[in-house]
């Protein structure tokens, strides 16, 4: 049986062996032969593309700035000024998802990865050295999991206060519980492999197998529990920022663009449909890169 | 069957001790005191002070951490949640008369979650590789990828403003009415769509490992219809691990909701919460985290006991 997070992706476990048509190829080109036998993964490829491009190259495709105000512009639809319309202060809403998009790239691709960095290591530790350190970690993580959903972020940016940082604090926390559990699982079984054995028969340090032999070992289904990660992230930092907890206004952010528009839903439905577009087209495509790297990485979890 | 129960009891309790403390301590590490809240802003010097101080004596607050603690644990125990900073009102009651309605809505959820997500995990399972099959695997994506708060304001602006089918938010009254239906399609729909793309995946799964299984080729192979091999015997044990994912689906759904309600403005736990977290009353806030992750142990709990009851292996554990 399939494991599964509270975000409801499958989080796996070491595999092998594989499609034996990609068996001898290197990593790079399993990838390249799965995404080209999948268009659909090529479209999600393209797309994650474009949304990191248009992002790290906003100032130079626009003309406007994302706090330019123009109030006599309000609630514009879309034209040729402004190719996705203007919001409630007569800002041009294409400038502000394209600004907005380093916003929730970058606290996705943070809140995910600061999540991994600690999770993993904990949950290295937990399995590799057992006992009551296993018993404490894993305790802490049950406790943590008990939270379901956003609870345990909306309660810790409850008590910071809203805002970039805490916000960026309070998904690496969330995520922690989720990568601890895998790589300790994974840890577990990868442990009692011959391999091991026989490289601390070699007479291999504690840190060295751990790395050389346990995290390597274990690094797949990290790696694709990760990039599904980068997808919630960017999706619950959306969801928060929507809630009014997340990034504060005027920097650009796509939940929080989203929550703005909710009162001129009737008149300028635009307002939401452009950021909420923007959203839901680069996690969905995330998640679709995501489940090709699994079945070339992983092979043994695809369902 | 008892000594499985007790177990789990026994190993609920401890969870539900420490999530108390979390959240005892996190309002304990906020920022700012929650005492300035209550005090007008224009009162000053002197009397600011003798009226912090009357406050603290009030509710407790001068007293050391642990004892504060263990009289936290007492009144929670007897679900007394103290007082919202702002109405002055009792927050049991308040709570109270939201639980309800959330829990309507997270059951309605639900059963629309199953209904889809287990129904085209089946039938993708069944009929593996084909166009339903992809169709699915692509519906349960979507489902995974699409904001919830987003697709609410999809199917406000489509069925509520466009089409006026259905009321664009609001409450109205119990869901077993007629109108009360109507007010929480809508937002029970926004909510189950992640859920039953989860629930279709692992359903599909789970259904595609059982009809591997050697008592699927034999009862194929003793002439029984087909419709009898995946229902009686493939379904029944693929949907035993299902379960134990529907607790967790239903603890999502109680947080999910906080999204959803704010959406529709559908007067539940969820959107206590974040009002009590917008006007800063803390008492709200702890009270109403407590209820939600109460909710999914509970949730869990049974989950592990429905899960104990159908396939006895699980309780030799």
């Amino acid at each position: 049986m399939a494991e599964h997070d509270r975000h409801g992706h499958d989080t796996g476990s070491v595999g092998g062996g594989g499609d034996p048509k990609l068996q001898g190829l290197t990593f790079g080109q399993r990838f390249k032969r799965r995404m080209i036998k999948n268009r659909l993964a090529m479209v999600a490829f393209a797309v994650i593309v474009l949304v990191v491009g248009i992002s790290i190259l906003a100032p130079l495709l626009t003309e406007y700035t994302p706090e330019e105000q123009n109030l006599l512009r309000r609630l514009d639809p879309p034209s040729g000024d402004h190719l996705l319309g203007t919001d409630q202060l007569g800002r041009d809403i294409l400038t502000r998802i394209a600004y907005g998009g380093r916003v929730s790239l970058m606290i996705g691709v943070l809140g995910a990865s600061g999540g991994m960095v600690i999770g993993v290591t904990l949950g290295i530790l937990a399995g590799y050295v057992g006992g009551t350190f296993d018993h404490l970690v894993m305790r802490v993580v049950d406790v943590m999991m008990s939270f379901p959903g956003i609870l345990l972020a909306i309660l810790i940016v409850s008590v910071l206060g809203p805002g970039l940082n805490n916000l960026i604090i309070a998904l690496i926390v969330w995520m922690v519980p989720t990568f601890a559990r895998i790589s300790r699982g994974n840890v577990l079984s990868v442990k009692e492999m011959d391999y091991v054995e026989a490289a601390r028969s070699l007479g291999a340090s504690s840190p060295s197998i751990i790395v050389r032999h346990v995290l390597l070992n274990i690094l797949s289904p990290i790696i694709v529990y990760m990039t599904l990660s980068v997808a919630t992230s960017i999706l619950t930092a959306a969801g928060m920022g929507f809630l009014g907890l997340g990034v504060q206004p005027p920097i650009p952010e796509w939940g929080a663009m989203t929550s703005v528009g909710r009162q001129y839903l009737r008149d300028a439905p635009h307002v939401i449909i452009f950021p909420g577009m923007t959203i839901f087209a680069t996690v969905l495509s995330i998640n679709i890169v995501g489940d090709v790297l699994r079945d070339v990485l992983d092979p043994r979890m695809k369902t | 069957m008892h000594e499985f129960i007790i177990k789990r009891l026994l190993l609920a309790i401890p969870t539900l001790l420490a999530v108390m403390t979390i959240v005892f301590f996190s309002m304990h590490l906020a920022p700012g005191d929650p005492v300035d809240q209550m005090i007008p802003p224009d009162m000053e010097g002197a009397a600011r002070e003798e009226r912090v101080e009357q406050i603290r004596a009030q509710y407790g607050l001068d007293q050391p951490l642990h004892i504060q603690f263990a009289a936290y644990v007492g009144r929670i125990l007897r679900l007394d949640f103290g007082q919202s900073l702002r109405h002055r009102r009792s927050i049991a009651g308040d709570l109270r008369s939201r639980i309800p309605n959330t829990l309507q809505l997270g059951i309605l959820a639900l059963i629309i979650s199953v209904l889809i997500g287990v129904g085209f995990g089946i039938v993708s399972a069944i009929r593996r590789d084909t166009i339903l099959d992809n169709l699915t695997t692509f519906g349960a994506l979507f489902g995974v990828s699409m904001p919830n708060f987003f697709f609410g304001f999809v199917l406000m602006l489509l069925f509520g403003l466009y089409l006026g089918w259905l009321p664009p938010s609001g409450f109205g009254g119990s869901i077993l009415g007629w109108e009360g239906f109507r007010y929480a399609i809508m937002p029970a729909v926004t909510l189950g769509t992640a859920a039953s793309g989860v629930l279709a995946r692992f359903t599909r799964s789970s259904m595609l490992d059982v009809i591997n299984e050697d008592y699927i080729r034999t009862a194929r192979s003793k002439g029984l219809a087909e419709r009898v091999v995946i229902f009686r015997h493939a379904l029944r044990n693929a949907l035993i691990p299902v379960i134990t994912l529907l607790g967790i689906q239903f603890g999502a759904m109680l947080s999910g909701s906080v999204i959803t309600e704010m959406v529709f403005s559908w007067p539940g736990v969820g959107r206590y919460l974040i009002q009590g977290i917008q006007t800063r009353d803390f008492p709200v806030v702890q009270g109403t985290t407590l209820i939600i992750a109460i909710g999914f142990v509970t949730a869990n709990f049974l989950t592990d006991l429905a899960y104990g009851f159908i396939d006895p292996r699980v309780r030799y554990e």
